[in-house]
């Protein structure tokens, strides 16, 4: 198994303070993997790096058996790194179709174009020439995954796509990942949403306080297992003195 | 009002208001890349004026080196500004993006001394015009009123640019690039675009279409190395009046203060910078977003 995203001993600070530290994984080809952990466990932090918005102080992420180090965030799109940023982030005074080709800047080919995502993203195509700043959250998400992946990217990386979102929209959303993993596309999902994530993952990576917690198959993990790496602590067992790193599957 | 005006016949009266309207011409020009800059990228340039009177001593040495009209020198004068415009944003004025104003402000403000006194040193104080033939001196007769054919080529060309740099921003790819970079310039290295080369285009645009402005003011008024903060503060006027950072609004403000001023100039000569001033503390007092505002907007 080639990985395709290699990620080593990757730290971040900001100042002085550490948001991340020496985190490790990789992700093979056309997996699904879902990063979890509560707010300003660094989950945003590590995307970044990934995307080449922050720099990380220590470490290295390779893609595709290359080291990013060095390249800016504004040319790893072209070597086939999207992102689908928290907030969505869409361009709100261009239509929806707008985004979508400011999406497809980077004239990557590949099976993503504005015909094959208006078939796989209908509620995307009813809205096309609407401002996207006049978009419901959902069909903003919708617009912000379809504008990724306009770059055809072969890692697409969501972060917090469910923040926001009432449930069933949320699930319409997690509804188009299958589609874009079927494409031989590898998927990075950030989520606090652990039940939703569970769902799409092949593995799970789970961060505590800028650490590894835990990284299993999703097949492996119950809801109660990424609680106790979640938090820190057992939920059930009520001890809040339990450092919660000497489990099993939890990696110390 | 109706006093002020008594001594201004009917026929004097639409006479200012006509030549008003074609100054207008040559302030949105002046006002339309202030007006770019502003809506992309927040930056306000206060070396604006100067940047044109800099195009209107380049083509004035362009037209005495080689005895073209000032039309022709604009080919060259033009190209080199938009360079100049690219290379002060990427080397200078990229350094000072960021979430206070305040840096771009001191900094533009340091360009337009440093301007003022290269230009002073090179070419003294000295009052200049540029040659542009009998054109200055030619108009046509509309029942009583006379309009210069150059006022009118410098407001048809004024609608032309304004034109065009609206097609350009709505159609175009670099057009949806610069607007997706105003909406959000932290998000458009995800999509591959580099927000420093965006900004640098967008402030080519502006020190081109100031470098025609220039080149239009030289050949209808006398300049001077100091000229810029005048024309800056003309060109701010029309932006304000016609809304912040809305590229057809510069027209409006420009017509409005053109006209303002040349009514002025109707009741009293003396006064024809102050009645511009005047109405423009007007608008600001009562319409402070401006005449425009509450569209959509290109470029805000």
């Amino acid at each position: 198994m080639s990985a395709l995203l290699d990620v080593q001993g990757v730290g971040v600070r900001y100042g002085d303070f550490t948001a991340l530290s020496d985190i490790s994984f990789a992700v093979a080809e056309g997996q699904t993997v879902a990063i979890l952990g509560a707010n300003g466990a660094g989950k945003s932090t590590l995307l970044k790096a990934i995307t080449g918005l922050l720099p990380p102080a220590q470490g290295r992420i390779g893609f595709d058996g290359l080291d990013l180090a060095g390249v800016p965030a504004h040319r790893r799109v072209g070597r086939g790194i999207a992102m689908v940023p928290e907030g969505r982030r869409l361009f709100a005074s261009l239509t929806v179709e707008e985004n979508l080709l400011v999406g497809a800047r980077s004239k990557r080919s590949g099976p993503w174009s504005l015909t094959s995502i208006y078939e796989a993203f209908p509620l995307v195509a009813e809205r096309r020439a609407r401002r996207a700043g006049d978009l419901s959250g959902g069909e903003q998400q919708a617009t912000a995954i379809a504008r990724a992946l306009m770059s055809n990217p072969r890692l697409v990386l969501l972060d917090e796509v469910s923040l926001g979102l009432a449930p069933v929209v949320v699930k319409q959303v997690y509804a188009t990942l299958p589609r874009i993993a079927a494409e031989g596309t590898t998927v990075l999902v950030v989520e606090q949403d652990v039940r939703q994530a569970l769902a799409v993952a092949d593995h799970v990576h789970c961060l505590l306080e800028g650490r590894t917690a835990l990284t299993a198959p999703a097949s492996d993990v119950t809801v109660a297992d990424i609680a106790k790496a979640y938090f820190g602590v057992g939920v059930d067992d009520g001890d809040s003195g339990h450092d919660g790193v000497d489990d099993e599957g939890v990696v110390p | 009002m109706m006093d002020l005006l008594s001594g201004v016949t009917p026929g004097a009266l639409l006479n200012a208001t006509v030549q008003g309207v074609l100054l207008g011409g040559l302030y949105a020009l002046f006002a339309a890349g202030l007006s770019l800059m502003f809506g992309v990228m927040r930056l306000v340039n206060l070396a604006h004026g100067d940047i044109a009177v800099l195009a209107g001593f380049g083509a004035l040495v362009t037209v005495q080196a080689t005895g073209v009209n000032p039309l022709v020198a604009l080919l060259l004068v033009v190209p080199l500004a938009a360079v100049l415009g690219y290379g002060v944003q990427r080397g200078l004025l990229t350094r000072t993006v960021g979430p206070s104003p305040l840096p771009s402000l001191l900094v533009t403000f340091g360009i337009s001394v440093v301007l003022q006194n290269i230009l002073l040193l090179g070419f003294s104080a000295d009052q200049r015009r540029l040659p542009s033939g009998d054109i200055t001196q030619r108009s046509v007769s509309i029942g009583s009123i006379n309009v210069g054919v150059l006022p009118v080529a410098i407001f048809v060309t004024a609608v032309v640019l304004l034109g065009g740099l609206s097609v350009f921003l709505a159609r175009t790819t670099t057009g949806r690039v610069i607007r997706a970079t105003r909406d959000d310039p932290d998000a458009v290295p995800l999509m591959g675009v580099n927000p420093r080369h965006v900004y640098g285009i967008a402030a080519a645009i502006a020190f081109a279409s100031v470098a025609v402005a220039g080149v239009a003011y030289g050949t209808t008024t006398s300049f001077t190395p100091s000229s810029g903060p005048v024309l800056l503060l003309f060109a701010f006027e029309a932006v304000i009046i016609g809304g912040l950072g809305r590229l057809w609004g510069t027209l409006v403000g420009g017509v409005v203060l053109g006209v303002a001023q040349n009514i002025g100039a109707a009741i009293d000569p003396a006064q024809q910078i102050l009645a511009g001033h005047l109405v423009f503390l007007l608008i600001l007092a009562v319409r402070p977003q401006g005449i425009l505002a509450g569209r959509r907007a290109v470029t805000a």
